[in-house]
Formats: structure tokens, C-alpha cells, sequence
């Protein structure tokens, strides 16, 4: 449905997005995920039809978004970070004027209004005007705005941005129940949000893709072992000694000691699991086991880690060249 | 057709929804009432001088289309009117838009440039409109009340060049809105270009060479006089249109070009 091959954008000198290629199949929801000036909003920008790239080929729904920019427009829908809404026009009114720019047929304009306002929780808000709603309805008016042609395309710029968290959750069941009818490329710097409602991810920093998969492998894929979380009571003094001799386990670290409970963190490195063994251990020198857990690695660091590894790369390239 | 239509509509509710609208009409209501009742008051004070003066000293009183001059000064308020307003209907039209990031939406639709634009420009000659016909209730007064009436197509092709006007400066203004997102920025560059073809031709002297000559074309104001006079020359016509044109294809290179830039 999407395909964007080499995708290049610069303002003068500086290159927001670099050499970018990803596809999305349809039906599929893809989640952009980058630290803020990573190029996400450039890049759906440039797929929306907004500007054009400096270099590289997008295609859209089967047209070029370059070379048929207006047959592109009419099959995708653009939430843009804030959303363009005319505070002086009711909600009606609103939605009106887009569904006739984006050439919903006539006869249709009134039946997908309303279709749209009961999708987006807005069937009470119709005569209000956009500068009186609360923040969350204002995102949702951008929504039912990008939705209105029933687009085969939509691209979400922070679509959650600013709304509380029972919104929040309403907008990504939205999201989830578009997939399949519908394309869907989001962006978002929550990570949650991206386990929760993307089938897959595409990581993006310096206007580079870092990683692309679903969310579920970069988590495993990254982490390659487990971090054991224990509660220990007793005397630890031996405690390191103790569990490096089990196979597997790379490193031992104790913590302060809180009531006479000390936490101690184990991390372990292959496929297989050695927490019975640890926990055999642990019992057999005669310590109490208080609590024992495995940390599973978070979105959160799978992108700090790729993130700041990538950075960390290029400091050393530039250090080279001096 | 539609695109443009909806455009069109989606503006003129912006505009006359806010009070920007109904303090320019109200404004240009109040000043042209008032400056046309000052002319007509002097033109009648003078015309009655000159009639004593005839029957003091004997002698035929002097040939003076006292209707006439009431219009060209009429006409000329309206000019002047229209110098310090239009900067102001135009100034928000699409630095506002940029500004609100609602250009994002116009921009990612399936519209042309010129249904935007287009759209945009009619909002605009509309609301120029419900200015200018208003203003017709004085020029009527003239043409029903006074004796000799002036001639209704004197009248009309006075309107016809006011109107031409008022889009030419429209036109600017709108160009000048494409280029920045500021609207206090627009409204003060549009009035400084205003200004710069106001006076032009008084840089351009008497001379007949072709700088001076072009210059003296180039003002906006010379070619509305033969309008307030009554008279219809193509040229002037010729000039206004383009002037219009060369206004809105400016404005459409100003958006593709900001949006390579961005």
C-alpha cells in the first residue's frame, strides 16, 4: 500500500530525513517511533503530499506522491501534529468544508458526518464551536477530519498527544479497529502506545531507520537473556561467588540492604531459562528467598539502547576523522 | 468548481464571523458618508461663490459640473479609503492559515493552487463588494437630486474602476499574506507597497524618457483617474487584470515555493 524507496529530505544543510525505505502492506498498522527532530513528521509530511522530498520515490495507495500528488491526497488521511482546525466553525461546519475539499460525493457529505462524529465520540458536539471544545475533542475533530473521505490511507501525527488517559485509550481502540479497513501509519514518542495498537515498528533517529519489526521481536531480540530481580534476607557476602558458579549467568550486582532484605540482580545470557537454578541455590546456602523476578526489557530501553548506541557509533566515527 | 466554491464560502464565514469584518464595513461606511457629505458641502459653497460673483460683477457664470466634481471626490475618497483597508481584509487570509497550521490541511487536500488561491481571492472581492455597493446609496442621491444629473454611466464606470481598484490591491495583499505567517507583518509590507505605487509616478517627474514613462504606467492611481471622470479605456482595463493575475500567480509561486522550502 505504501512504498517508500530512498527517501531524502534536506533543508539547506541539514538532512532531516536520509535515505529512508520502508513498505507497509495493507491493513497494516505501522508505528513510526523516534525521539523529537528524528524526521517523523518530515517523512509523513512528505507521504501526505505536503511538501515534496529532496530526493527518492514514494508510492501511495499506487500513485506517485510526486508525480500524482492530487490522486495521492484523495486516498490518504492527514492528522498533522496540531490539528488544523478553524476555531470560529462549529464542529458541522468544520467537517463540512474538508469532506467538499476532499471530494466526498455530494450526496454522501451528510451521511459520513455523522458516521464520522459517532467513530470519533463527537455526535453531541456537532453545533459547538471548535474554539469552546476541551483539548481532547479538538484532537478528536483532527481525527474525524483525517477519516471523513474514508480514506484508504491514514497517516496519525501524535495522535494521542494531550488527551487524558481515558481518551487516550477510546483513540487507540479506534486506531486498532481501523486496521485492516484501513492503512495506518502512526507516530508517537509513548512507547506503550506503539506495543499496543502497532503490528509493526520502524525506529527512527537522525532521519535514519535504526530498527524495523514488530514490537514483540525487538523487545526478545535485543535483551538475548533475563535480568533476574531477587529479594534476599541473611547474609549476602557469598552471594556473588554463589551464583557465578551457575552456567549462564554473566554478572552478579548486590544492592543496599532495606530491612535486612537485600535485592540482588542477576543477569543471564542465552535462550535458556536458569531461574530454578538460582532459586535451588539460593535456598541450598541456607538464605531466604524473598522474591524472585525476571525483568523483561521495556520498548522504552530497546529504543534508548538503539538510540543512544547510534549516537555513540557516530561519536566515534567523528572522533576518527579529527 | 466545488474545491473552489467550498473555499470560497469556508473564508467569507471566517471573515464575517470575526469582527474584523464588520468594523472594516462599518469604518469604510462612516469615513465615505462623512467625506462625501464634506465634498458636496464644499462643491456647493463654491458653486455658490461663483454664482455671486457672476451677479456682482456682471459677468456669465463660469462653466462648473458641480455633480461631477462631487463624484471625482467621492471616487478619490473611495482610493484612499481602500489604501488603508485592504491591507487589513488581506492580511490574515493565508498568514493566518500558516500560522494556525490549517495550510497543512488545504495543502494535503486534493485542491489545486489555483482553486485555493482563487477561492481565497473571491472571498475577498465579495466582501470588497458589500463595501462598495453600499456607497452607491450617495452616488444615486447625486443622480436622482441634482439638476443636471449626472450621467448614470459617469456613475457606473466610477464604481467599475474603484472596483478594479480594490482588487488590484487585493491581489497584492494576498501576495503579501503568502509570504509570512505573521498578520501584523503582512498588513504593514502591503500598506508600504500600497504606498510605493501610490507615489511612483511622482518619482518618474515629467520627463519623457522611458523610466520615467514606466514608472508613471506603474501607478496604480493614475490609471484610476480616467475612471472618476467618467471615461472606460481599455488600457487602464488591460492594466488592472493583469495587475490581478500577476497578484495571484505571485501568490502561487509564493506557496509552491514555500513549500520546497520548509
Amino acid at each position: 500500500m505504501i512504498q517508500v524507496e530512498h527517501l531524502t529530505k534536506r533543508y539547506g544543510l541539514h538532512t532531516a530525513v536520509d535515505d529512508m525505505s520502508f513498505e507497509v502492506q495493507k491493513g497494516e498498522v505501522l508505528g513510526f517511533l523516534g525521539p523529537n527532530g528524528a524526521g517523523k513528521t518530515t517523512t509523513m509530511r512528505i507521504l501526505s503530499g505536503f511538501f515534496p522530498a529532496t530526493e527518492g520515490r514514494a508510492v501511495v495507495a499506487g500513485f506517485d506522491v510526486f508525480k500524482q500528488p492530487l490522486e495521492v491526497k484523495r486516498r490518504v488521511g492527514y492528522l498533522p501534529e496540531n490539528p488544523p482546525l478553524y476555531g470560529e466553525m462549529s464542529v458541522n461546519a468544520y467537517l463540512r468544508f474538508v469532506a467538499n475539499i476532499k471530494g466526498v460525493d455530494r450526496g454522501q457529505v451528510g451521511s459520513r458526518l455523522e458516521e464520522v462524529k459517532i467513530r470519533c465520540g463527537l455526535g453531541e458536539e456537532g453545533p459547538r464551536l471548535i474554539k469552546q471544545l476541551s483539548k481532547g475533542f479538538k484532537q478528536r475533530v483532527g481525527i474525524a477530519q483525517a477519516l471523513i473521505h474514508d480514506p484508504e490511507v491514514l497517516i496519525l501525527d501524535e495522535p494521542t498527544i494531550g488527551l487524558d488517559p481515558r481518551q487516550i485509550i477510546e483513540v487507540r481502540e479506534l486506531i486498532k479497529n481501523l486496521a485492516g479497513n484501513h492503512t495506518v501509519i502512526l507516530s508517537t514518542h509513548i512507547l506503550p502506545e506503539v506495543s499496543m495498537t502497532c503490528q509493526r515498528v520502524i525506529i527512527i533517529n537522525n532521519g535514519k531507520i535504526v530498527a524495523v519489526d514488530t514490537p514483540e521481536n525487538l523487545t526478545g531480540q535485543l535483551a538475548g537473556g533475563e535480568t533476574l530481580e531477587l529479594e534476599i534476607g541473611g547474609s549476602v557476602d557469598n552471594i556473588v561467588a554463589l551464583l557465578e558458579e551457575i552456567p549462564d549467568v554473566k554478572s552478579v550486582s548486590v544492592g543496599e540492604p532495606q530491612n535486612d532484605h537485600s535485592p540482588v540482580t542477576v543477569e543471564t545470557e542465552g535462550a535458556k531459562t536458569v531461574r530454578h537454578l538460582v532459586a535451588q541455590k539460593v535456598i541450598a546456602s541456607g538464605l531466604e528467598l524473598y522474591q524472585l523476578r525476571t525483568r523483561s526489557i521495556s520498548l522504552e530501553e530497546v529504543f534508548v539502547q538503539l538510540t543512544t548506541e547510534e549516537e555513540a557509533k557516530e561519536e566515534v566515527v567523528e572522533g576518527e576523522e579529527e | 468548481m466545488r474545491n473552489f466554491l467550498a473555499m470560497m464560502t469556508k473564508d467569507l464565514h471566517n471573515l464575517f464571523v470575526s469582527p474584523i469584518a464588520y468594523v472594516l464595513i462599518g469604518v469604510f461606511f462612516a469615513l465615505s458618508g462623512y467625506f462625501f457629505y464634506m465634498i458636496l458641502v464644499n462643491v456647493i459653497e463654491f458653486t455658490m461663490q461663483q454664482v455671486f460673483q457672476a451677479q456682482q460683477f456682471g459677468t456669465a457664470t463660469p462653466p462648473f459640473d458641480a455633480s461631477a466634481a462631487v463624484m471625482r471626490g467621492f471616487f478619490s475618497v473611495l482610493s484612499t479609503l481602500l489604501l488603508f483597508l485592504v491591507p487589513v481584509m488581506t492580511m490574515g487570509v493565508l498568514a493566518e492559515e500558516k500560522k494556525q497550521g490549517t495550510i497543512e490541511l488545504l495543502l494535503t487536500s486534493p485542491l489545486t493552487h489555483l482553486q485555493l488561491i482563487l477561492g481565497k481571492f473571491a472571498a475577498l472581492v465579495v466582501l470588497l463588494l458589500v463595501m462598495l455597493v453600499p456607497t452607491m446609496f450617495n452616488s444615486l442621491l447625486l443622480y436622482f437630486l441634482s439638476e443636471p444629473a449626472p450621467p448614470l454611466a459617469t456613475l457606473l464606470v466610477g464604481y467599475l474602476g474603484a472596483f478594479l481598484l480594490g482588487g488590484a490591491l487585493l491581489a497584492t495583499g494576498l501576495f503579501v499574506s503568502s509570504l509570512t505567517e505573521n498578520q501584523i507583518v503582512a498588513a504593514v509590507i502591503t500598506f508600504g507597497v500600497f504606498i510605493v505605487l501610490w507615489v511612483i509616478d511622482a518619482t518618474a517627474g515629467t520627463g519623457t524618457t522611458l523610466t520615467s514613462e514606466t514608472l508613471r504606467y506603474l501607478s496604480i492611481l493614475n490609471h484610476y483617474d480616467d475612471f472618476t471622470k467618467g471615461v472606460l479605456d481599455s488600457q487602464h482595463l488591460v492594466f488592472y487584470l493583469s495587475f490581478i493575475f500577476l497578484g495571484l500567480f505571485l501568490t502561487s509561486v509564493s506557496l509552491d515555493s514555500s513549500n520546497w522550502r520548509q
